[in-house]
């Protein structure tokens, strides 16, 4: 079935399939809502980082007697200061906590400062004086693949090598490196306990890693460190690695006093991982009739300095490197390279969307060159629930409902054909550039599919704890709220299960509850809604087990037509349940990359109707609609947040957001260069909601946070080549890529 | 120096340096953190406020140039209850991760004080200079829509 959104009324205003209002939305219209950067503590002082201006370089000294003469200072640390583990990292430790011996990327830290307040911490910092010998930086990734300097290879083989179609299309893509530009930067507040350990609050995505890493470094018991989730402006993977958050614990442990970091913008943009920039080699094999009868790719992206999520990343750059179709015979060669470029790591989409953007490229083309209609060329091979992945094998158990996404995109309405003579409807906007006679439209289509938690064998979990109490239903959790309404979505999970009205979401600290995994992968929903659910049920069940009961209700336990235990016994009786939730298992591949490696998958399409100058290369995407498979919509209104905003960031990556790097430095790491949507570059969006049962997700939802970002860059970039006509083979596509200069 | 400002309706003093601007002084010195520090170059909005009677970037002012105006940021937008502009972004479910939000709020509560019923493209320029990283700003003008034409 599909759902309009924002249509639904319900009885029972605040449980699933509603769309409440958040909890914490008031608060945060009143700017009362607590952020990392918004904390203080009495005698705090104020940390900042030393950066390596270098993107590669042996530190010859470290003289940090200038900072320790300023008035205020309390500690400089350097490499030497670090107790324990040296070094850092999601998924291998091999980044320096503080650079030593050699620096790899610019702005990475070679020391921290910490002083009585924030202006004094940053002269101190600028005061440390670092001698640098300064090495060539290895700066191309097709060089350190060359140079076998990877992270990761990834081969992919399946069926017929020597399968072979009559009509054959090859393509050359590229991917600019694009920044997550979370509103909030890094920040945080570390503070001492007084018995050797420290607590921890910061800008996180998976407060449990960043205490096993801080522990590792600080060479602490497990027990001395505690990480507290903290208000987060924004993620979208930037906040999956660590950065400050083992600094400000030396720092704090090294002074005896809380220490608080924040970054400011243009560290922020070298201070976390970036979208992986990738170059990707396609050849497409078709019948007569267009049925795909091989594809073949090679996928390189490159990781930057330091591990971070590389391996992953990579990884499903090449399991989705054909995108939601069938294909019996495919190989794909993958690797992420290690270089002197800034380090990347997970973005919203991890990998699935620059494939994208190059498969649904060669589908348009593949289309042109049989004379076919790009959508029927899709539809006609759709992979749908029941099938097998092009690339690992693996049957799709849930539904994948890529049929329903195309059609119900068709069936979108269109807007008018008249381009209104009007600037604020004009490519060029207020600048005025543009004469309506002047443009011409595009429509492009794109599909994209993605995994959903986490793959190739991870143990993937997550604990919840639902207690009763006269406040109503407390669900407790790690997993972090970083805007995308989990602490909505939590409470009407804990609402529908219980039968209570009232239900709150309490976020605890490392110390008090199990890890709910990362705020990644669009998994929490899933995951860590599939643990509340099953703490609600069991709760639900012991409440009524011990009352003797059949229903509860917000005034207690009833049998039949009588009240056996008013709410005010029952939530005196302090019950809780804690439950951990499991998605089923995954496997790790074999050497062809073939394996039951993922868990769940979603598949979303996008409609781009854009307008293009093309004399100037300026572009305005007029519309931007889109039908996705969402399982189940536990609250529809949220559903679109994710969907309106994830589609925005990918217009951003078609059309404006890229680092640009110089050797290795980056160029633009500001808002005023680095360019952002705004309010006047949104397009108009319809959302269609594709709800299908049989997903593992709590009441069958999947997640939807990375869908709308994986197809949308691909639609865009479609549309500007349908209405200009050029090959459009690089994302954010230029204004001389449409000009032709 | 000491410089001295009305701010939401009060009377504040603060000792600044020369180079300070007016959204350090309201986060570190004042204790008022609803206004938000982003970009530090007046491109996203964030730390909006209103300064006799002007929507500005407290990340452009000089703290010293602030001496003597009148200046309202998100927590004098509303004594108490919300500013309709609030309520009504709450209602279309306009706030994500929120830190755009005071600055959202304190620029729309200017243009709806000034012009209740601006057209889409009137609000989609009041609030050109605020950029929003969730939302995609379908809820910001559906939100906006719906105050402008009740």
């Amino acid at each position: 079935m599909t759902t309009t959104i924002g249509s639904r009324v319900s009885e029972m205003a605040g449980r699933v399939g509603d769309s409440p209002t958040r909890p914490d939305g008031i608060e945060k219209l009143r700017g009362e809502f607590v952020y990392a950067q918004d904390l203080h503590a009495d005698r705090m002082l104020w940390g900042a980082t030393v950066r390596s201006p270098h993107p590669h370089a042996r530190v010859v000294s470290i003289d940090i007697s200038p900072a320790l003469a300023i008035g205020g200072v309390h500690a400089v640390l350097t490499a030497d200061d670090v107790p324990g583990r040296a070094t850092f990292g999601l998924e291998q430790p091999d980044q320096p906590v503080l650079a030593g011996g050699e620096v790899r990327y610019w702005g990475e830290p070679v020391a921290v400062v910490a002083a009585e307040d924030h202006d004094t911490a940053r002269r101190a910092a600028a005061a440390i004086v670092v001698e640098y010998e300064v090495l060539d930086p290895l700066v191309d990734p097709e060089e350190a693949d060359r140079l076998d300097e990877v992270f990761r290879r990834m081969t992919i083989r399946r069926g017929d090598p020597d399968a072979a179609g009559s009509v054959v299309v090859e393509g050359y893509y590229e991917v600019g490196m694009q920044d997550q530009a979370p509103l909030g930067t890094e920040a945080g507040l570390a503070v001492p306990d007084g018995h050797g350990g420290v607590d921890l609050y910061a800008t996180s995505q998976f407060v449990h890693v960043d205490q096993e890493q801080v522990v590792a470094s600080l060479g602490l018991d497990s027990g001395q460190v505690r990480s507290h989730p903290a208000g987060v402006g924004g993620a979208f993977g930037a906040r999956e690695d660590v950065n400050l958050h083992i600094h400000l614990c030396l720092l704090a442990l090294h002074t005896g006093r809380p220490v608080k970091m924040v970054y400011h913008r243009s560290e922020s943009f070298t201070g976390h991982v970036h979208r992986h920039p990738a170059r990707l080699w396609y050849r497409h094999h078709a019948d007569d009739e267009g049925r795909l009868v091989r594809v073949e790719a090679r996928v390189l992206i490159d990781g930057g300095a330091y591990a971070s999520t590389t391996a992953a990343v990579l990884a499903n750059a090449c399991y989705f490197a054909v995108g939601p179709y069938r294909c019996d015979s495919v190989a794909v060669d993958g690797a992420g390279t290690r270089t002197n470029n800034p380090p990347c790591g997970a973005m919203r989409g991890f990998g699935a969307v620059q494939v994208c953007f190059a498969h649904e490229a060669q589908m348009d083309r593949l289309a042109a060159a049989l004379d076919m209609d790009p959508i029927d060329l899709r539809r006609r091979n759709a992979l749908v629930g029941g099938d097998s992945m092009p690339t690992t094998g693996q049957t799709i158990e849930t539904p994948l409902p890529t049929i329903e996404v195309i059609d119900s995109l068709l069936a979108m309405p269109m807007p008018g054909p008249d381009i209104p003579d009007d600037h604020h409807h004009l490519p060029g906007g207020s600048g005025l550039t543009t004469e309506a006679g002047d443009v011409v439209r595009g429509v492009g289509y794109a599909l994209g599919i993605k995994n959903l938690g986490f793959s190739e064998g991870f143990d993937d979990f997550a604990q919840a704890r639902v207690r009763l109490t006269a406040e109503g239903a407390i669900v407790e959790t790690a997993a972090i709220e970083v805007g995308q309404g989990l602490v909505t979505v939590l409470a009407q999970i804990a609402r529908s299960a219980l039968g209570v009205s009232q239900a709150h979401v309490r976020h605890v600290d490392t110390s008090q509850i199990d890890s709910a995994g990362s705020t990644s992968a669009s998994r929490q929903t899933q995951v860590s809604g599939g643990a509340t659910l099953e703490a609600a049920t069991r709760l639900r069940d012991a409440v009524l087990a011990r009352y003797g009961g059949d229903r509860l209700d917000d005034e207690g336990v009833w049998k039949g037509a009588n009240l056996v235990a008013p709410m005010d016994e029952v939530a005196a009786a302090g019950l809780s349940e804690t439950a951990t939730f499991r998605h089923p298992p995954t496997t790790p591949p074999d050497e062809n990359g073939q394996g039951g490696v993922h868990a769940d998958f979603a598949v979303a399409g996008h409609r781009a109707v854009v307008d293009v100058d093309p004399e100037l290369g300026l572009v305005r995407v007029v519309r931007l609609d889109t039908a996705q498979d969402v399982g189940k919509a536990l609250n529809p209104e949220s559903v679109r947040g994710q969907i309106e905003g994830g589609i925005m960031q990918g217009v951003g990556l078609a059309i404006m957001e890229e680092l640009i790097l110089d050797n290795g430095v980056i160029r633009n790491p500001n808002f005023t260069d680095y360019l952002l949507p705004t309010i006047l570059d949104a397009p108009d969006v319809e959302a269609l909601l594709i709800e299908q049962d049989g997903s593992w997700g709590p009441f069958g939802a999947k997640g939807v946070g990375e869908p709308p970002t994986i197809s949308s860059t691909a639609a865009v970039a479609a549309a500007i080549r349908v209405a200009t006509g050029r090959p459009i083979t690089r994302v954010p596509v230029r204004p001389q890529d449409i000009v032709g200069v | 120096m000491m410089i001295t400002f009305r701010l939401n309706d009060a009377d504040v003093s603060a000792r600044v340096s020369a180079p300070t601007s007016l959204l350090d002084v309201l986060r570190d010195d004042l204790g008022a953190f609803g206004t938000k520090s982003v970009c530090e170059q007046g491109e996203c909005g964030s730390c909006s406020v209103v300064l006799d009677g002007e929507v500005v970037c407290s990340c452009l002012v000089m703290a010293a140039d602030a001496e003597g105006s009148d200046i309202t940021t998100v927590e004098g937008i509303s004594a108490d209850g919300l500013h309709p502009v609030q309520a009504a972004m709450h209602a279309a479910g306009a706030v994500q991760c929120g830190f755009c939000t005071p600055g959202i709020v304190v620029t729309a509560a200017a243009l709806f004080d000034t012009n209740p019923h601006p057209s889409k493209d009137e609000i989609k320029e009041a609030l050109a200079g605020n950029i929003c990283r969730c939302t995609g700003y379908g809820a910001i003008v559906r939100a906006f829509e719906d105050l402008a034409s009740g």
